[in-house]
């Protein structure tokens, strides 16, 4: 079995994010970068799927030199090898520009598996996964709760509002997992030992067949035109209780859909 | 959260503390005021800490072990005992109880016991006190006495780190009259029948580690559980608890630099007659002693580790580091709790606790008159 594991550094959750005020993109400089959280569930249920199955698993990030910080994690966490697309013609680029970039490096690296998380921290637009399987043509199950291999096929469980729903599909497939598939591992000191020994790729654009003038923020299909901070919280409800204050309190919960 | 800039001798060594400081963060600092008051032991940290290498740093790589010396392994123990002295004094209680078999054991007890020991599966329990035997260690009278191809093991050893809870327990009983050469050691699994851990102490402090008596009633042991010659146990016991001493002024200066940070950004918030607290110079000044003095325990286990890795005698100097830095963390945490007023008093926060927890940095793994003891023959004796 021949897993990839899509993974993405992200800027800490807990520190302040900004766009840069010049070009509208990330100021991926002024905060520390993570994995992107769901992609160490990714990670996870690769490892555990190799581990079951036998076979390899490599790491696949798109970002600048820093994100090698990341491949380091996932490395560390057990995975095999990785490939580091990194070229400046790639700064900037959305969602649909990502997914012709690391279509083009899957198609190179070839696989049987492609997990990654179902969506990211920073950009949270969650498309990634559809994008990339219909660019390769294989078959993707989004979502996924739980996932099975059985022999050329790949069944999950897909999270849902109501509960989840069973769907299978023929490998080669791309998942997208959430939270709840399972526990990621620390790495372990000897996988942060072991990681530097791992072979690590380097790829730009010019070496996966891609045309630099179809990616990057100048030639990108969506543009962001316009940003401004969140405005700060407004104040909150205050209900008093005069005898009937549970049930305000419940009516406000429903209006918002938490019951 | 400490932040401690450390002097590391390797990137690997940078990178196992920044490892620490993120299981610390995710899995050890969210429960320690829950779980120290529901007197609730957290096995499975210990479990998360083995898997991911922390239970093995010290031994030999061949084993199974992380080959790091030990200025790099102490600096590990002092970030786990500043979040909780549970964790990293448990931490070091089970080096000591692995130390035997990993220096003294025979080839085949090694590749059985160790990868377990290190890898987080076992977790060990070091039994050399006794109700009666303390600071005299080897007037201990627990009896091994030989009974075909087996032991029977009768008595019973008190202050047991871990009593009822470890998977195995690093023994020294008699199997002969000699007094210090009649002591040998045993490797004793838990559930061998004979064994019984009293109910725990009511303690002090780090009330979430069990500490209890431990009975052997005619336990019947096999003889290839015997670690090392007969009669070596007293040396094994010895060379276990040099070693260890380092690890307790390590877990002193974690609780130490605990309190410092925890009075420190406390004094810079809590305001009174119009200013941070911290603005008020007797208060700076109690800050600025507690700092350096941390730096200076800090700086002799250091010392004393280098002295250890690079193969050179350093019992002496690991009984300083501990008894300086355990009396540093006792007046450290005093003075943290000083700092808070009335609100150090109270379980609210936790500088109480950590004062609660240096006392007993004053006692483990040799009194600090022991330590003194040991200081001063040194120096008159040679």
């Amino acid at each position: 079995m021949n897993i990839v594991v899509c993974v993405k550094q992200v800027p800490d959750t807990a520190s302040e994010r900004n766009l840069k005020t010049d070009d509208k993109t990330l100021d991926r400089e002024a905060a520390d970068g993570l994995m992107n959280e769901l992609d160490e569930y990714a990670v996870e249920e690769a490892l555990q799927i190799k581990e079951a199955q036998g076979g390899e698993v490599t790491v696949l990030t798109m970002g600048p030199d820093k994100a090698a910080e990341t491949i380091r994690k996932a490395l560390s966490m057990g995975a095999d090898k990785a490939v580091h697309l990194v070229d400046d013609a790639l700064h900037g680029s959305d969602a649909l520009q990502t997914s012709a970039a690391l279509a083009q490096a899957l198609r190179k690296i070839g696989f049987d598996l492609v997990i990654l998380g179902s969506e990211s921290t920073d950009a949270r637009t969650g498309v990634l996964a559809a994008m990339l399987a219909e660019r390769l043509g294989v078959p993707q199950l989004s979502l996924a709760g739980k996932v099975e291999i059985d022999g050329g096929n790949v069944r999950v469980e897909r999270q849902t509002d109501y509960g989840h729903d069973k769907v299978e599909g023929s490998l080669p497939a791309v998942v997208s997992v959430v939270e709840k598939i399972n526990e990621p591992r620390y790495p372990s000191f000897k996988g942060i030992m072991a990681a530097k020994k791992k072979p690590v790729e380097k790829l730009a654009v010019g070496d996966i067949e891609l045309d630099a003038a179809a990616v990057g923020l100048g030639n990108a299909p969506t543009q962001v035109v316009e940003f401004a901070a969140a405005p700060p919280r407004a104040a909150g409800t205050i209900v008093t209780d005069e005898g009937e204050g549970g049930a305000q309190a419940a009516d406000f919960l429903a209006s918002k859909k938490f019951v | 959260m400490s932040g401690v800039e450390r002097s590391l001798p390797s990137d690997e060594a940078r990178e196992l503390i920044e490892l620490v400081r993120e299981l610390i963060a995710r899995e050890i600092a969210p429960r320690v005021a829950a779980d120290e008051e529901a007197h609730a032991f957290p096995r499975d940290v210990f479990t998360k800490l083995g898997r991911a290498g922390l239970l093995s740093l010290p031994f030999a790589e061949e084993y199974g072990g992380g080959g790091q010396p030990y200025e790099v392994y102490l600096q590990v123990l002092e970030e786990l005992s500043g979040a909780w002295l549970t964790v990293g004094l448990g931490v070091s209680v089970h080096t000591l109880a692995s130390f035997p078999v990993a220096a003294y054991g025979s080839e085949a007890q090694r590749k059985r016991l160790l990868p377990d020991m290190l890898g987080g599966e076992t977790l060990g329990a070091y039994c050399l006190s006794e109700p009666e035997s303390g600071s005299d260690a080897a007037a201990l009278r627990t009896a091994a006495v030989r009974d075909g191809d087996a032991y029977r093991i009768t008595g019973t050893k008190a202050w047991i780190t871990h009593a009822g809870v470890a998977d195995f327990y690093a023994l020294m009983a008699r199997t002969a009259e000699h007094k210090s050469r009649g002591i040998s050691c045993f490797h004793v699994p838990a559930g061998t029948p004979g064994l019984a851990a009293a109910a725990p102490e009511h303690k002090m402090g780090m009330h979430a580690s069990p500490t209890a008596q431990l009975s052997l009633d005619g336990l019947r042991l096999p003889e290839d559980l015997r670690v090392g010659e007969e009669g070596q146990g007293f040396p094994i016991a010895m060379a276990a608890l040099d070693a260890g001493r380092l690890g307790i002024a390590a877990c002193s200066v974690g609780v130490a630099q605990a309190a410092l940070d925890a009075a420190v950004d406390y004094a810079k918030e809590r305001r009174q007659f119009g200013r941070p607290i911290a603005e008020f110079q007797g208060l700076s000044f109690l800050l600025a002693d507690a700092a350096t003095q941390i730096a200076a325990a800090r700086a002799l286990y250091l010392e004393a580790a280098r002295r250890k890795d690079a193969g050179r005698p350093y019992g002496p100097e690991a009984a300083m580091a501990k008894l300086f830095a355990s009396d540093v963390a006792m007046r450290v945490t005093t003075d943290a709790v000083q700092v808070f007023g009335g609100y150090g008093y109270v379980a609210d926060f936790p500088v109480e606790r950590y004062m609660r927890e240096a006392k007993v940095l004053q006692i483990v793994e040799g009194t600090n008159q022991i330590q003194r003891l040991v200081i001063g023959r040194h120096l008159t004796t040679r």
